[in-house]
């Protein structure tokens, strides 16, 4: 199953790192990275496999909102499905 | 991949623009539950209702977290009572209504609807019973909603009905005075209700429908609001394919959840219902996305056009989104519950006769609308014939929700807090319709051709 991850917020050293570190962790497939700055704001969209993933979606979605505050940024992972229900006919 | 942009919207959709499904509400028919005892009844309508919907909050709950769109309200629907109450040799169904409550808290949810009748030609003697019973059982129970058809575009308006839920309405709003009159936010009285609505607080699971089912109400007026700011001046020609591309978009998504309700409660996907319905949260106006239009305040004129035209693109937007679109489906205007409807009624522009005019145009009628705690009944028997009557001739849904504050007059307001919002009194007529409502009997069905 994939899942877009999304990580916004102010850009500094080590954010790409600490998210992969993260998601290697829990065995989680990364499938594309694309990340830009927009108006000052550091933004990452991640595509990911979660079918290995040695947590469940619920645990692996709280570790990543809590690894994005401890460097005040914006975590979130949602199921692909919701992104092309929305913008593809 | 997806592209960053179109995530990133949605994303922005979500966060900033109060992009939400409204309710995932799980229709329950309880016709086997029907029993000569009451008790037993009462007990296999518990039995029953907890064993259909004991997964419902926490499927929906794992449904919000994995694809990180909150899911507002979970909720069930159920037979109209009185059909159900009718087979049990009791002449008290307010034990029915306790035994709804009961099961409501059990499974988690926060409204229960069905405690209901359908009397729009005749009332049988378990029709009369609920509804007599009704502000008892809004006032002893805490999540119970009861709806009421007293007309429909084939059967006319039964007038003797209508008088009667003008009593039961100030009656309901007596009992509970002390919470101001709190449970007539719990009752509508509808004209062509449908039996697939999803919405509080006229959900109720109609007898031509499945055992169970899964219905699911979208929202986002917000979303509505911010994409008309981008095409701000332009004819309306824009304004309405803005609106339809929008609420394509936001269908979309409650199909999407619908159909993972209905796979992971192993229960047939019903409707999805296509409302804008706001919250009184700022960002998540309907009478906002009117006055972006380009009107000073809700309710001014023109307004009745600008809520056409929103009405209409909606559900050209949302009907092919969804494989099956049902229930109300069209943009609400409770007063309590959206912001700039509140502001606007604050400020005297918006009306309760413009509002029934507004009703003509879109669903679903005079809404979560305080008035003063002296109006008389046969007031408020009057405005339900005259919102009953627009929705006969027009072949389209309409309610009364209407909530006589208890002890205030004009100027006041209730306060009824959460999604229910908080509403300022308006004024009615001083007028009498006392001699209109005493004759009774019933408004025939309109004729369905020389329409004009």
């Amino acid at each position: 199953m994939n899942a877009i991850i999304t990580v916004i917020g102010r850009d500094r050293v080590g954010i790409l790192a600490a998210v992969s570190t993260s998601l290697a962790e829990r065995n989680v497939n990364i499938l594309d990275v694309t990340q830009t700055i927009l108006q000052s704001n550091f933004t990452m969209v991640m595509m990911v496999d979660v079918a290995g993933c040695s947590v469940s979606f619920k645990e692996l979605a709280a570790d990543l909102e809590e690894l994005g505050r401890g460097m005040e940024l914006s975590i979130r992972i949602q199921r692909e499905e919701i992104f092309d229900a929305m913008h593809s006919v | 991949m997806i592209n960053q942009k179109d995530i990133l919207s949605t994303i922005n959709m979500i966060e900033q623009q109060h992009l939400d499904i409204r309710t995932v509400t799980m229709g329950i028919s309880l016709l086997s539950c029907c029993n000569e005892d009451a008790k037993t009844a009462c007990e296999n309508i518990y039995d029953k209702i907890c064993r259909y919907a004991e997964r419902l909050v926490p499927e929906c709950e794992d449904i919000e977290t994995e694809f990180g769109i909150p899911i507002v309200n979970k909720r069930i629907s159920v037979t109209p009572m009185a059909l159900v109450a009718g087979a049990s040799k009791t002449d008290d169904y307010v034990t029915f209504a306790v035994a709804m409550d009961r099961a409501a808290k059990s499974c988690g949810v926060n409204f229960i609807g069905g405690y209901s009748a359908l009397v729009q030609k005749g009332m049988t003697e378990a029709d009369k019973k609920l509804i007599l019973s009704i502000p008892e059982a809004l006032a002893s129970t805490e999540y119970v909603c009861s709806s009421i058809n007293v007309g429909s575009t084939r059967a006319g308006i039964n007038m003797d009905a209508v008088a009667l839920m003008g009593r039961i309405i100030k009656e309901t709003s007596e009992k509970t005075a002390d919470r101001d009159g709190i449970g007539c936010a719990k009752l509508v009285v509808f004209c062509n209700a449908v039996e697939d609505n999803p919405f509080m607080a006229g959900a109720f699971h109609g007898t031509g429908e499945a055992e169970s089912v899964i219905n699911v109400g979208v929202s986002g007026p917000g979303v509505v609001h911010s994409a008309l700011k981008e095409v701000s001046g332009q004819p309306f020609d824009v304004v309405a394919e803005t609106v339809k591309k929008t609420a394509f978009r936001v269908t979309r998504m409650g199909q999407l959840v619908a159909i993972e309700a209905s796979r992971r409660l192993d229960t047939p996907f019903g409707i999805v219902d296509l409302s804008l319905a706001p919250t009184p949260a700022v960002g998540d106006s309907v009478a906002r996305i009117l006055e972006e239009m380009g009107l000073e305040t809700c309710g001014t004129h023109g307004t009745t056009a600008a809520l056409a035209l929103l009405n209409d693109a909606v559900k050209k937007g949302g009907v092919m989104a969804s494989s099956s679109v049902g229930g109300l489906s069209g943009a609400f205007i409770p007063v309590s519950e959206d912001e700039g409807m509140i502001a606007a009624a604050r400020k005297g522009t918006l009306c309760i006769d413009k509002l029934e005019a507004m009703t003509c145009v879109c669903s679903v009628g005079l809404d979560m609308i305080a008035i003063p705690g002296d109006t008389p009944a046969s007031t408020i028997s009057a405005i339900i014939a005259d919102e009953a009557a627009i929705g006969m001739v027009n072949s389209k849904t309409t309610a009364v929700r209407i909530l006589p504050a208890p002890g205030k007059g004009v100027g006041d307001t209730i306060e009824m807090g959460g999604l229910l919002g908080s509403a300022p009194v308006m004024p009615v007529h001083p007028e009498s319709s006392e001699a209109f409502i005493a004759r009774g009997g019933r408004i025939p069905a309109p004729l369905q051709s020389l329409k004009n």
